[in-house]
């Protein structure tokens, strides 16, 4: 153990340190070394290490900590009886150069804050704009020479994408519709109205919540892929890879993987617009609707535009989500938590592009009476 | 070994906004020659190696391959240049959802016409080349860093291109896999007549395979050195070359 002793003689202060200076026994050590100096800021002191019998990487920290403390001229510390062998470790280092910085935080004002936060979206947008023009050119180009596509990663991206996601999606629907249903039956029950519950499913499933459901699922489960397995593929410089081969990464990594998730969520819509509906349906028998009527009343009030309505949202929804998830993987810095930070952002920026979007289709579906 | 040039940088200038990395740098890289960048950590040497195959764009100056501007280059001609060389990178970089056989094949499918078994074949051949004959159907995960090392090559090659550039190929290997990547380099610039550009700071694979080598110093941005390597080592007059060969540590400067 190592222990730490203020000791007076003919008028001169001794730090008198003894025993191990190591990382375990130095800790205790350190307070009271600094309220030493403290309290005899205007005097010379003295650090006497002659009874030091270990002095580690940790011990020559504190004395060093000792030694770059400023102090007034005539005050200085002075470390005495050191043995060869530590004082060599204790020389390689210059206490002055080990001075602590004066803290100063850069003080950022709120208008400033403002203006940085202004600039880093304008940024991100016209990167985003950018980014869609390229893929949208690629998309184009590849739709006109199909032959040049890697159908093969079409596939499997369609798989893990579209096929892989059946089960969530049918479930997250099913049960959208069975709440949906049961909480409003309940309210319209007061009024003898449950038959209207078929015609509030039938709409806001169709229009609204259908797509949207799917479009946030693929949003989390596939978006969040593609920028995680885009930001590996950068962090591996697989990308310089494809870069130096003379391979476009837009044409040959987001190319497929938009095409898949857009060619998937449509199949997936339709799903979670059925499953919810039938969700629906058989809350509906339990307040003895039968199945038939509800059905009938679904299909006499719901029109084919708006399925197809919120078909081409979520055709759009499956664009942007594939689109952003690569952008956000190309994007990527250096390190694992570069990947993280892509997957998180292509999440985020995936679900407030679809709210985004959403609105905006609901003022042009407005205006164009569908 | 003709004369002829296969990578002229002029003037280089390289930098990230206000950081400068290179400055002033000039250099020539002859056909069939086994070329090394050196120096210590941080001097630019990678930076140097992503000018020289255009992923970075210069401040100034420029870099051609045999004659052809690539800074200024884009679309075909650009393509035309990129394809012939290769690159193996500091981690491979091989596509971790193929297997090493469609890692060689993915630059044949994409701008060649061959029939499927020729590219099977092809990339068969390519793998025997760098020792790893019947490990095709192996993924990058199932193989060991050294392998790793081995399929990039045999990957670069896919194209057979004139020049190829590594990256560190001896870092992170054993001494054996090491000294056998040399060996295999050496026999593919003497039989093909390959342009090799090595970045590296193995002094033993330096020495082993290296026909000519320029250092890189992180204090003036730019060469410090140019020649043979055993040449540098005795006669150069910088003390700072000769101490890099002869694995010497900077004199500790004075305490202040």
């Amino acid at each position: 153990m190592a222990s730490l002793a203020l000791e007076e003689h003919d008028g001169l202060t001794r730090i008198a340190l003894a025993g191990r200076l190591d990382a375990y026994s130095v800790g205790p050590l350190w307070r009271a070394a600094r309220s030493a100096l403290d309290h005899h800021a205007q005097q010379r002191l003295i650090v006497d290490c002659s009874r030091v019998e270990y002095c580690d990487g940790a011990g020559v920290a504190l004395l060093l900590d000792m030694l770059r403390q400023p102090r007034p001229a005539g005050a200085e510390v002075r470390v005495e009886g050191l043995a060869e062998r530590f004082r060599r470790l204790l020389e390689q280092f210059d206490p002055k150069s080990l001075a602590p910085a004066p803290v100063e935080a850069p003080r950022v004002g709120l208008v400033e804050q403002v203006g940085r936060a202004g600039a880093q979206v304008g940024a991100d947008l016209r990167e985003l704009v950018a980014f869609l023009g390229e893929a949208v050119a690629a998309l184009a180009y590849a739709v006109r020479h199909p032959r040049v596509l890697r159908w093969r990663d079409i596939f499997y991206v369609a798989e893990e994408a579209g096929v892989n996601a059946l089960p969530i999606v049918a479930l997250v629907s099913f049960l959208l519709g069975v709440i949906l249903a049961f909480q409003s039956a309940v309210a319209m029950k007061q009024f003898g109205a449950e038959i209207f519950v078929a015609n509030l499913l039938a709409l806001s499933i169709l229009r609204e919540l259908g797509p949207l459901m799917t479009a946030i699922l693929l949003a989390g489960r596939s978006g969040a892929a593609f920028a995680a397995e885009i930001g590996t593929m950068k962090v591996n410089q697989e990308i310089d890879a494809l870069t130096t081969m003379g391979l476009d990464p837009v044409k040959f990594l987001v190319v497929t993987r938009v095409l898949a998730a857009t060619a998937m969520i449509l199949p997936l819509t339709v799903l979670a617009n059925l499953i919810a509906l039938v969700g629906g349906a058989l809350v509906m028998l339990t307040f003895e609707i039968p199945i038939a009527t509800y059905y009938k009343q679904a299909v006499s009030f719901a029109t084919l535009a708006d399925f197809f309505g919120g078909l081409a949202k979520a055709l759009v929804f499956g664009v942007l989500i594939a689109g952003i998830g690569c952008l956000r993987g190309l994007q990527t810095g250096t390190g694992a938590s570069a990947v993280g930070i892509a997957a998180t952002s292509a999440v985020v920026s995936g679900i407030v592009l679809i709210v985004f979007v959403d609105g905006v289709f609901a003022v042009v579906f407005y205006y164009l009476g569908i | 070994m003709s004369s002829e040039v296969a990578i002229r940088v002029e003037a280089l200038r390289t930098g990230f906004g206000d950081f400068i990395v290179h400055e002033n740098v000039s250099f020539e890289v002859a056909r069939g020659e086994v070329f090394a960048v050196l120096g210590g950590s941080g001097c630019g040497k990678t930076v140097l190696l992503k000018h020289m195959i255009g992923l970075y764009r210069p401040l100034a100056g420029k870099v051609s391959i045999f004659g052809a501007d690539l800074t200024a280059a884009a679309g075909e001609a650009r393509l035309a240049i990129l394809k012939r060389f290769g690159v193996m990178y500091q981690l491979g970089a091989l596509f971790g959802n193929m297997t090493l056989a469609e890692n060689i094949r993915l630059p044949l499918e994409e701008y060649t016409d061959l029939p499927d078994e020729a590219m099977d074949l092809i990339a068969e051949t390519k793998l025997r080349l760098v020792n790893l004959g019947g490990a095709g159907q192996r993924t990058p995960a199932e193989i060991s860093g050294g392998m790793m090392k081995r399929a990039a090559i045999a990957r670069a090659m896919a194209l057979d291109p004139d020049i190829i550039f590594l990256d560190e190929p001896s870092g992170g290997l054993d001494p054996v896999t090491s000294a056998e990547l040399d060996q295999l380099i050496l026999r593919l610039a003497r039989s093909l007549g390959i342009t090799f550009v090595v970045i590296t700071h193995e002094l033993p694979s330096i020495f082993a395979i290296a026909d000519r080598c320029i250092m890189l110093d992180k204090r003036v941005k730019g060469i410090i050195a140019e020649g043979r390597p055993a040449e540098l080592r005795d006669h150069s007059p910088d003390p700072r070359v000769r101490r890099f060969f002869n694995r010497e540590p900077e004199p500790e400067p004075a305490l202040a």
